[in-house]
């Protein structure tokens, strides 16, 4: 092995493999390609379909049966019914405002506790803290949270979905985790520098967690605009339902979005791209925020296993 | 006393003398507080600790607030499990609480003949048991996959298509699968296409089992490879070169380097995922209860819901909800034992 190829197989397509590896066969090499564009496939295709169905025409949705794989030209036809006013845009508002109220919410509970229980040798760290962590080996049980909730009179209102579910521990965990590994000599000139933990926190320790606290956000906002559960048995008045109760509505039970009824009776819309316009809309916010995080998610996953 | 609050704000009226060892207040004491003041603090009396981290005391007080409320004042409300509760009693289900009779044990006594409570016993440790063979080793097979690509662009890009499942919600997913495989689903269309009967694998009760497991892999398993995927990065690429040098194709590598580096992780995950064996999926199984009757699909925890919150029987649901966190807890107990004689580590040391 000479100095200057550096152990990198000479003549290696990506220059990646090691010299002691066997090079891989031919066929051993379109096998695997083969197989892990199949695995890519069997999550993208039904995604795919969903979102050609709700782009296609009525026509085009008509001569195929049902499900549209080839798209045949595009059509917002169906966006534009449900975004302009009624019961899915009313759904939608509601899920992103609870998410975004939602997240700030916790986001906040959650740093400031982690970094309450951060400090090394602070009082009563320890007891706080096993009385945090407990609530990871049990939980109260279903029941009575729902008459606890409805004993403080939080059932038909919005907070029901956010204060009941606003606290992950293991968020918690993980943040606290990143926060103690801060380096302790930035704190202490900080703090001889005259600044409080307030400041302390928000000018040095969050800048430094930047990536932590991205992927502890994307956990709690996809929490809050996934969550069903608690809308279906907190809230009563169909009109404060958020996305993910309508979508049930419509796709799960199969019924008719209301106020839409007559367009689909006289053919203007299909009630399958309906569906599937819904669908998507579900699924838009997620996909195209969740790549953004992708990076950090196995320091996110990771480090609140290890020092938790 | 004042030595944290800055300023001359308290500075007066402080009386009290300094603790032993610490300079008077102002710049100077945040200084020394900041140099091991805190790892000191043993030393030093509760008062003065409680008034020097009291901003830290007040950043975990709301968490504290909510956790309390929600988690712990419920965890009392569990009395009604030994209640005959009237939600109609009183306006508020405090009061309901405090005017219901007490029963004892009946919901007990009345949960060890009831049919469908063991119904869905069974039920639950048979989903847990399709679970555990169908779903647990996908991810570590896919982690071992996705780690025999070389390029980190290739990689990537397939964690970003496999993790995408993961966030998706529940009711996406499985309205997902209805578009797939339900009776209006694609997969019936080409059959009826090509002249076949249609299919509907959505209101089957006699597959539900397969289905929710089906649902999870495509949901859950993608995201699963992270941590096998760490824990595969952290194998020392010495290893694999001294073992290639002593012969070792690709597979027996992967068989005696690979796997071994995974075992803790493995243990650990199974600890965990026998510790709930007894939630299988409460939110993916209510939205398809319906669609495939109670017969197939319920679960304790939907029991729980049924019984309590569909038919108002608050007493006995939460009865049930004992049952289960309490046999919950003990697996939890019980699977970390068995890691910790395997030699495993389990979720806490010993």
């Amino acid at each position: 092995m000479s100095v200057l190829n550096l152990g990198i197989k000479p003549g290696s397509r990506s220059g990646l493999r090691p010299v002691w590896e066997e090079p891989p066969t031919r066929a051993g090499l379109a096998t695997k390609g083969v197989t892990l564009a199949l695995v890519c496939l069997a999550v993208l295709f039904p995604v795919w379909v969903v979102v050609v169905t709700s782009l296609s025409s009525v026509r085009t949705i008509t001569e195929t049966g049902g499900l549209v794989v080839i798209p045949r030209g595009v059509t917002f036809l169906h966006y534009q019914e449900l975004l302009s006013g009624g019961q899915v845009s009313r759904a939608a508002l509601v899920s992103v405002g609870v998410t975004v109220v939602g997240t700030l919410f916790s986001m906040v509970v959650s740093v400031l506790c982690a970094y309450g229980l951060s400090r090394p040798g602070s009082v009563l760290h320890r007891p706080i803290l096993l009385v945090v962590v407990a609530t990871m080996f049990f939980g109260a049980g279903l029941i009575p949270t729902y008459l606890v909730v409805q004993g403080l009179g939080l059932t038909d209102s919005y907070l029901s979905l956010i204060l009941p579910s606003a606290l992950n521990v293991f968020n918690i965990l993980v943040l606290r985790a990143f926060f103690m590994g801060t380096a302790q000599e930035l704190i202490e000139s900080a703090r001889i520098d005259g600044a409080g933990d307030l400041r302390i926190l928000w000018r040095i320790v969050m800048p430094l967690s930047r990536a932590v606290i991205a992927v502890i956000t994307l956990f709690y906002a996809v929490g809050y605009w996934s969550a069903w559960f608690n809308a279906s048995i907190y809230l009563s008045d169909p009109d404060m339902m958020p996305l993910q109760n309508v979508m049930q509505q419509l796709v799960i039970k199969q019924q008719r979005p209301s106020g839409l009824g007559q367009a689909i009776t006289t053919g203007h819309l299909s009630p399958l791209a309906i569906q599937m316009a819904v669908m998507v809309l579900a699924l838009l916010p997620v996909a195209v925020l969740s790549p953004f995080v992708q990076r950090h998610f196995r320091q996110g996953m990771l480090t609140g296993a290890v020092k938790g | 006393m004042a030595h944290t609050t800055a300023g001359a704000r308290g500075a007066t009226d402080e009386k009290a003398p300094d603790p032993p060892g610490r300079p008077p207040r102002s710049r100077a004491s945040r200084a020394a507080r900041a140099c091991g003041a805190r790892e000191a603090g043993g030393r030093v009396p509760l008062r003065h600790r409680l008034r020097r981290d009291r901003v830290l005391l007040l950043m975990v007080l709301p968490a504290l607030l909510l956790l309390l409320v929600f988690t712990y004042v419920p965890l009392i409300g569990n009395v009604v499990a030994f209640q005959d509760y009237d939600p109609y009693i009183a306006d508020n289900a405090f009061q309901a609480m405090s005017q219901s009779p007490w029963i004892g044990f009946e919901h007990f006594r009345h949960m060890a003949e009831d049919r469908l409570f063991w119904q869905a016993v069974r039920n639950t440790f048979a989903i847990f048991a399709i679970q555990l063979t169908l779903f647990f080793p996908v991810p570590v097979l896919l982690a071992l996959f996705v780690n025999s690509f070389v390029r980190p662009r290739v990689r990537a890009v397939a964690q970003a298509i496999l993790y995408l499942p993961h966030f998706f919600s529940w009711v996406l997913v499985i309205t997902v699968f209805q578009q797939m495989f339900g009776g209006a689903g694609l997969v019936a269309q080409v059959l009826r296409d090509h002249g076949h009967d249609g299919f509907d694998l959505m209101t089957d009760p006699g597959l539900f089992k397969f289905l929710v497991t089906f649902e999870m892999v495509w949901k859950d398993a993608g995201w699963g490879v992270i941590v096998f995927l760490a824990a595969l990065a952290a194998v020392s690429p010495e290893l694999y070169e001294a073992a290639a040098m002593d012969g070792a194709n690709r597979w027996r590598r992967m068989w005696h380097i690979q796997l071994p580096a995974l075992r803790p992780v493995v243990a650990l995950l199974l600890v965990l995922q026998v510790g709930n064996a007894l939630t299988v999926g409460f939110e993916q199984i209510l939205l398809q209860r319906a669609a495939v009757g109670p017969s197939a699909s319920e679960v304790l925890d939907t029991y729980v819901w049924n019984t309590g919150l569909d038919n108002g029987n608050f007493g006995y649901g939460a009865a049930i909800g004992i049952v289960k966190g309490v046999f919950g807890l003990l697996m939890v107990l019980a699977a970390n034992k068995a890691a910790h004689l395997m030699g495993e580590q389990g979720v806490y040391k010993r």
